[in-house]
């Protein structure tokens, strides 16, 4: 019996028609425009100025807060400009623009495949050198690494949950490298596993990956504390404290951190990335992108190196199709629509999805029939047609708060379902973001 | 290219709307449809056509030139309310009795309360309680109208229910008025006097389980009430067989099956929430025994699913979900 | 038969006078002393319980006037000065007059001058697409067209022109309660004075993005040229961040600021027309 969480979900198409296509280094692109906001939290600052020559791997921004983390150059080259340039939304975020020339990398850099095992490092050493390296969770939230592998004094971790169950449908590069570098996500899991102190580990995959599942429970012989644990394939699996619930039965209390329950859970990207960190000093730059979409000639999945245009990306793909209607960066379920193309990637990005307004366009809402689908899918156990409701009445945000709006995870099942058309998501979202700063802005007891 | 299209997240739906449930409903309800018409003939396929076309009409006419606001009779609910209230009456009523009780349905109990979604009533059942109530001689009495191709004998009188009230008023024992009635397994295919509707269990059996198949409803509510109905009527019945009909006699007359499978399941008057609707199970099953037993109606559930429909709003408020973190391990 | 009638009707009457007398004691018992020029001041107010005074409805506003020791501070906007007055007067108090206030919505990025750049396909609410991106236009700052004022607007004073795609204001219905520029997520709904015999002068624009960029996104736009704020003679013109702003409580009408705009940002309302200069024929030979 397959182990999956025990509150609502839904089952869409899984569409994993890019699983096949290995995973391609893209193309040196001539500009790299490097974003400063490429985790959770305040934007990085600037360390370098128009003019400065800089290599692969050296550090072009430092964190400005505790929430914040490193940036460093993917390209070796020139910086031609520091200032506002629009990303996928259209608003403006601080760039460092670098004119491309050949591709040197910073000394200490080990570039060579050669696998290495041994972790002779201390927990703080760890700790320090993910934090050195700009490791952000690449499962799409960009929470910087470092913070999550220090929980605080009270909290104590027991476990570690990989997760590599990309429920979202069309995603496949978590798929890919589990194929290919399994070995390097596991010693990847060790090396965090060391640093948070705890002796158990996991690794959920979806039961639709059957090649990855195979590769990494090999892999894992070697690990005989990290165990492969198959999921049912269900959205949203992947959900953190929904593979909480799943992988060691436990639920996030209300309110709280999946820490309350013991867990850590880090992305399979993150942990290919903490490896490259810590054992090949390698710091984050590049991110494996999915390019799918069934209205594209060819599906890719592209090794691509942060700050490369979109519209680059797409133009090596094979070009945006004419039928193409929207695109989005990530998933169909939680991704973001792309207003401008030209928007450079950052770290988390996984997945640029081409679809076609056949397969995207909302259809009309209607009357609310009450049928309850929308709880029923919810896995949160909220009632998203009363959020809805409480809403886009306006000025009901006790209403909501008592209605626990803040503990919605936005991930989308209540819109999927949803009989009657209605946006249910869109305005819960919204009250969700008043309700929390409301709370936010309550004096601390 | 045209220009990109931005929205919030998600991006895909799933496959269900209003229009592909409410199909399902009827395709659900076409077994149940075809053995009334099979054993009635004609007028029952009159009254099909007849409620059908009064309760769409009705309802394109209210909004047309009411309440001026789209048309929404392409989602076939009023479709479904039509087909259920023809079920609900007596094969051999007029037409004009069932386009009273549509227009009731449809613009009294649905329509002013703000239309699909926002109605407390079942519609069906409002029509068909208004036509108990105003014509309660048309509404009871069934006359052998004739099967169709000689396949199917329809059962002329009154209804086994009504028998067995008339009986036991006239202070005669049950086994004194089921001498002469009909054996449980003909109830269970045809042959029971009682609204088209209630002609065949197998049918409306069959049409649960297709609903249950895509996942249109859940069988939380119509488990419950058959539950209640058989154990509170065994209860009462041990205690006195000749004055209490037997469980199964109650689960198989008198349209509880039609009742609650298809009334009490519908989504704008049943509560969302399993705990909910448990709850709201047994109060129609509890209601429908006590009618059955000491009101003076001789059939409950219209009644039952009636009250119980007013309670809907409590147990949607009292009623919620399991939150998730509330269990810890 | 009768009997029973005559029973029925009897009891009924005797319980009913019996809990009338019962009520009218306990409502004396009970009763809140209030003081009774509270009851009048609210008879005055319009009663729309706009919120439009800051005050929570229009009884806390009459409670809150009665109880202050100055009219400082209420003004009831629906109502306006002639409601004012009446309530000072029943207080025996003196109260200045204020200049009449209307909503502007400052943006003119209509459909034909601001050109849509993508196509929003979610709820039709401008809280919610101006918190999922920039827009669908070039201009950032500028009007959605949602109806997010429409929607809270309780004076039907204000609605989206669909030819036009942005948020026009009927100034006869307006009370200036303040509802639609706390609801619009741009800010770009200010409350401004309604002007001598109706007459103001505004820039319709919002956008803080350079003037090159502003041009680029629509053709309405304020580019921040400074060419309004050196004309005006009473400098009641302020150009900060790539955008004019006029000052209405100095903006002696002139005008002269509406002249040089090169965009046509700034707009006057409610003007006679100018009479036309007769164009002098070109002397030219043949």
């Amino acid at each position: 019996m397959k182990k999956t969480f025990r509150i609502g979900g839904v089952h869409p198409d899984d569409s994993k028609i890019s699983a096949q296509c290995a995973i391609e280094v893209f193309p040196a692109v001539e500009t790299a425009y490097v974003s400063m906001a490429q985790h959770l939290g305040a934007p990085a600052t600037p360390i370098v100025a128009v003019g400065d020559k800089v290599k692969v791997g050296q550090v072009i921004a430092e964190p400005s807060g505790f929430i914040s983390g490193f940036v460093h150059s993917p390209v070796s080259g020139t910086v031609k400009s520091v200032g506002p340039r629009a990303d996928i939304a259209g608003n403006m975020v601080p760039h460092v623009e670098i004119t491309v020339e050949g591709d040197e990398w910073m000394e200490g850099i080990d570039t060579s495949d050669t696998l290495v095992k041994d972790i002779p490092y201390t927990p703080e050493e760890i700790i320090e050198k993910v934090k050195k390296a700009g490791v952000v969770g690449l499962g799409g939230a960009s929470f910087p690494t470092h913070v999550k592998l220090a929980p605080p004094k009270d909290k104590t971790a027991e476990c570690l949950i990989l997760n590599g169950t990309e429920c979202e449908p069309f995603l496949t590069s978590d798929d890919r490298i589990m194929r290919e570098r399994p070995q390097e996500i596991l010693i990847g899991g060790a090396i965090m596993m060391k640093a948070l102190g705890v002796t158990r580990g996991y690794v959920g995959i979806e039961e639709n990956k059957p090649e990855a599942i195979a590769s990494m429970t090999e892999a894992a012989k070697a690990f005989p504390q990290i165990e492969v644990v198959v999921l049912k394939k269900r959205y949203p699996q992947g959900g953190e404290k929904q593979l909480i619930d799943a992988v060691i039965r436990r639920q996030v209390p209300s309110g709280a951190l999946p820490i309350d329950t013991g867990a850590v859970v880090q992305n399979v990207g993150t942990s290919l990335a903490v490896y490259e960190a810590v054992q090949k000093n390698k710091p984050l730059i590049d991110n494996v992108i999915t390019v799918t979409g069934r209205c594209l000639p060819t599906q890719h999945n592209y090794k691509v190196r942060i700050g490369t245009p979109m519209s680059k990306i797409l133009e090596v793909a094979g070009g945006v199709p004419e039928k193409a209607g929207k695109i989005i960066s990530g998933g169909p379920m939680m991704g973001r629509a792309i207003a401008n193309l030209d928007a450079a990637t950052v770290k988390a990005n996984g997945a640029i999805l081409v679809l076609t307004p056949e397969e995207t366009r909302r259809r009309p809402e209607s009357a609310c029939i009450r049928c309850g689908k929308c709880a029923s899918a919810c896995p949160m156990g909220l009632e998203p047609w009363l959020l809805n409701k409480l809403s886009r009445a306006g000025g009901l945000q006790d209403e909501l708060e008592k209605e626990r709006v803040y503990d919605c995870i936005e991930c989308g099942c209540c819109s999927f379902t949803c009989p009657a058309g209605i946006p249910l998501l869109d305005m819960i979202r919204s009250s969700k973001a008043e309700v929390m700063k409301i709370m936010r802005s309550r004096p601390k007891k | 290219m045209d220009k990109l299209i931005v929205s919030p997240s998600p991006h895909t739906h799933g496959r269900e709307s209003t229009q592909s449930i409410m199909r399902d409903v009827l395709i659900a309800l076409a077994p149940a449809m075809l053995v009334s018409v099979l054993a009635s003939g004609w007028s029952a396929l009159i009254l099909l056509v007849v409620g059908v076309a009064a309760c769409v009409l009705t309802e394109f006419l209210i909004e047309k030139y009411m309440l001026k606001r789209p048309v929404t009779i392409c989602d076939l609910s009023a479709a479904v309310t039509g087909c259920l209230l023809a079920l609900n009456l007596p094969p051999n009523a007029p037409w004009w009795l069932i386009v009273i009780g549509s227009v009731v349905a449809i613009g009294v109990a649905k329509m002013t309360f703000g239309g699909l979604g926002q109605n407390i009533f079942n519609p069906a059942l409002v029509g068909r309680v208004f036509l108990l109530v105003s014509f309660p001689v048309l509404m009871t009495t069934w006359d052998d109208a004739g099967s169709m191709f000689g396949i199917v004998d329809a059962f002329s009188g009154a209804t086994p229910l009504g028998a067995v009230k008339e009986g036991l008023a006239n202070g005669l024992t049950l086994s004194e008025i089921t001498a002469d009635n009909l054996t449980t397994t003909q109830q269970f295919f045809f042959n029971v006097g009682g609204s088209a509707g209630e002609l065949s269990a197998i049918a409306l059996i069959l049409g649960f389980i297709y609903l249950l198949c895509r996942r249109v409803i859940k069988a939380t509510i119509p488990v419950t009430i058959l539950c209640t109905v058989f154990v509170v009527s065994g209860i009462f019945w041990l205690a006195n067989p000749e004055r209490f009909t037997n469980p199964v006699f109650n689960v198989f007359t008198g349209g509880l099956l039609l009742g609650a499978i298809f009334m009490a399941t519908d989504y704008v008057t049943s509560p969302m929430t399993t705990k909910g609707q448990i709850i709201f199970g047994i109060g129609i099953g509890l209601i429908t025994v006590f009618v059955r037993y000491f009101g003076s109606y001789p059939e409950g559930v219209s009644f039952a699913i009636l009250i119980m429909n007013c309670t809907v709003p409590l147990l949607n408020k009292y009623c919620k979900p399991k939150r998730f973190g509330e269990v810890r391990k | 038969m009768t009997g029973t009638i005559l029973f029925t009707i009897a009891t009924l009457v005797a319980l009913g006078l019996l809990f009338a007398v019962v009520l009218y004691f306990v409502a004396q018992k009970f009763k809140v002393e209030e003081d009774p020029r509270i009851g009048t001041v609210e008879s005055i107010l319009p009663g729309a319980n706009c919120g439009g005074c800051g005050q929570a409805g229009c009884h806390a506003f009459a409670e809150g006037v009665v109880k202050a020791p100055s009219m400082d501070g209420f003004f009831c906007p629906v109502g306006g000065n002639p409601v004012m007055t009446k309530i000072a007067e029943a207080l025996g108090r003196a109260v200045e007059e204020k200049a009449p206030m209307v909503a502007v919505v400052r943006c003119n990025g209509t459909l034909a001058s601001r050109p849509r750049t993508n196509e929003y396909d979610g709820y039709a609410s401008c809280k919610v697409m101006a918190s999922l991106y920039a827009g669908d236009t070039g201009c950032k700052f500028g009007c959605l067209g949602k109806g997010d004022c429409e929607a809270v607007c309780k004076f039907d004073a204000i609605h989206v022109d669909p030819e036009r795609g942005i948020a026009v204001v009927d100034e006869d219905k307006c009370t200036a309660c303040g509802a639609c520029t706390k609801a619009c997520p741009k800010g770009i709904i200010e409350l401004r004075a309604k002007g001598f015999k109706n007459r103001r002068v505004c820039v319709l624009c919002v956008n803080k993005d350079k003037g090159a960029v502003t041009r680029k996104a629509c053709s309405a736009g304020c580019i921040g040229c400074g060419k309004c704020s050196k004309t005006c003679p009473f400098g009641a013109i302020t150009v900060e961040n790539n955008v004019a702003y006029i000052d209405f409580s100095v903006c002696k009408l002139c005008r002269k600021c509406v002249e040089v705009c090169p965009t046509h940002a700034i707009n006057e309302f409610n003007f006679p027309p100018k009479p036309k200069i007769e164009e002098k024929p070109n002397e030219e030979n043949v």
